[in-house]
């Protein structure tokens, strides 16, 4: 990567996955040093948010390796073709430091946020009750929904949903957080809401890697940008250069396409 | 600040919508003229004589009631689960076991259990000579295996439904955040999967209450058998049917208030 000398967060090599007969992924390497940005844009069907689950293993890759935190994951076959974890207790272990943000928040509709964000960290990591709760009510303090603790998701809007979601993902005190598209499914004018969280915890220096469509948000936050297509990655490095002065024409004609449609993603940081 | 204090606000209700409908004035007459003529044109003396039969009867249709629907609503959650996510070689019997158990009559089952297995039983010595034995030649436990397994094939397929509408992202988020499959399960599978299926149980758990009397035919004596019992020896032909239509209404009405109650939740509108 263009930057740092810091400790690499997660290194990822040569990962390949397919879906039946059809390869989506062929061979990508990703690399997050500690407090890196990296976004990672390209077009529907470019293998960008199966990548990103193949870092967490919610997909398993049909080839490829994992480091996380300085650590080997143990990867085997797993009787289908792909390989799954080798260890269920390291999978396990390595899944809590990296904390992940859907696109479709995925709250637990059935406990209040507060308990969401608590769940984890009492039930997985076995930090005492009240600790926690003292710690949740800090983290949905900082994403502004201290007063939304004993709502259920139901009852909040999208992007409270998605900023309670950051609050649990931040609970587990991840090493690298992953977001998979975490404003696709909102309704536009709560984009903003929920990009501003996400651009104060890339100042405060937390390793991130994030699938998005924001260009503008992109531009801003992330310190490297891959641009991926057909599962390889077709061009990166710092944000001013690939998407400021494009090589490829692919990723030329790209940035041209989506440019049109995301104008308001400027507009976070003045909200 | 982490206090549960919720204002009136920002308490989340679900609507409850219609209230409960009333029997209103009329009903109350009509009821009135109806219990007035059965006291005074019907016999009701018997009851003296008859009614700790009838209570114990009621607590043995209680007790076949509670012991069937436990049992059967543990059979039933792991019957639902595998055809939900299971193997193959799990799913198919699972749902086999519910078409045949659905497609065929309680009675027929009842029967096919205690007259072909209870008349298969004693030919053979172990089963004669083991510690079961004394059980095995008794009628009730016939009678808790088949509703057991009937309540078990019906509900089976209803948390077959609550386990699949469970969204998938959820049990995704629980995965990606390091919680064993076990974890996942009780913590956020099941509950939800629970909630969406009380309605449907309520109703279920009413029909299995409603088929308890099919017991009296292999001399379980539950309340309908003690009713039927009065009848031979009194020559009474509606009294003790009316007697125990209403226990039956009463215990269907306390079934579907503490339903009710399991079902009141307020995150029930599923966000995706």
């Amino acid at each position: 990567m263009a930057l740092t000398h810091s400790p690499e967060a997660l290194r990822a090599e040569g990962i390949r996955k397919s879906f039946g007969s059809l390869e989506v992924l062929k061979g990508v390497d990703l690399t997050a040093c500690k407090g890196d940005v990296i976004a990672i844009i390209g077009g529907s069907g470019s293998g960008k948010s199966t990548l990103l689950r193949c870092l967490n293993l919610l997909e398993h890759p049909t080839a490829g390796s994992l480091r996380i935190d300085g650590e080997e994951v143990g990867l085997t076959p797993d009787g289908r073709g792909h390989l799954g974890a080798a260890s269920n207790a390291q999978i396990r272990r390595i899944r809590t430091k990296l904390a992940m943000v859907f696109q479709s928040f995925n709250l637990w509709s059935h406990m209040t946020l507060l308990e969401n964000v608590t769940e984890v960290p009492v039930r997985v990591l076995g930090i005492p009750r009240d600790k926690a709760t003292v710690e949740a009510m800090e983290l949905l303090d900082r994403v502004g929904l201290a007063d939304k603790a004993n709502v259920y998701p139901a009852f909040l809007s999208g992007g409270q949903q998605q900023r309670g979601a950051i609050a649990r993902a931040l609970a587990v005190q991840p090493k690298v957080m992953l977001f998979d598209e975490p404003t696709s499914a909102l309704d536009p004018e709560l984009v903003g809401e929920v990009l501003k969280v996400i651009t104060s915890l890339a100042e405060e220096g937390r390793t991130m890697i994030l699938v998005t469509h924001e260009m503008g948000f992109a531009r801003d936050v992330a310190n490297h940008v891959v641009f991926l297509r057909d599962g390889l990655v077709e061009e990166q490095g710092l944000p001013a250069q690939v998407l400021g002065n494009p090589k490829s024409e692919r990723l030329a004609r790209f940035l041209g396409n989506v440019g049109r449609t995301s104008d308001h993603s400027t507009d976070y940081g003045r909200q | 600040m982490s206090e549960t204090n919720l204002t009136a606000a920002q308490a989340p209700v679900v609507a409850s919508g219609r209230s409960e409908p009333t029997i209103g004035l009329w009903g109350w007459v009509i009821l009135a003229v109806a219990f007035a003529y059965a006291g005074y044109a019907m016999r009701w003396d018997w009851l003296l004589d008859w009614y700790p039969q009838l209570i114990r009867g009621l607590g043995t249709t209680m007790l076949l009631l509670a012991t069937t629907v436990f049992l059967g609503m543990l059979l039933a959650i792991p019957i639902g689960l595998v055809q939900v996510f299971g193997p193959r070689w799990l799913s198919i019997p699972a749902r086999a076991f519910c078409t045949v158990i659905r497609g065929t009559p309680l009675l027929l089952q009842l029967w096919l259990l205690y007259y072909g297995l209870g008349s298969l039983f004693p030919q053979f010595p172990a089963i004669r000579d083991s510690f079961l034995w004394p059980y095995l030649r008794q009628a009730w436990p016939y009678a808790v295996l088949s509703l057991t397994l009937s309540y078990a094939a019906y509900e089976g397929e209803v948390f077959r439904g609550a386990f699949a509408g469970v969204p998938k992202g959820q049990l995704e988020a629980a995965r990606s955040f390091g919680m064993s499959p076990w974890h996942s399960f009780r913590r956020i599978w099941f509950p939800q999967a629970f909630h969406r299926a009380l309605p449907t149980l309520a109703g279920e758990t009413i029909l299995q209450l409603k088929a308890t009397p099919l017991v009296a035919t292999i001399t379980v004596m539950d309340i309908y058998s003690v009713a039927a019992q009065v009848r031979q020896q009194t020559y009474l032909t509606y009294e003790p049917l009316l007697v125990i239509s209403v226990v039956y209404i009463i215990v269907a009405m306390g079934l579907l208030k503490l339903f009710a109650t399991l079902t009141n939740t307020r995150y029930m509108r599923a966000p995706n």
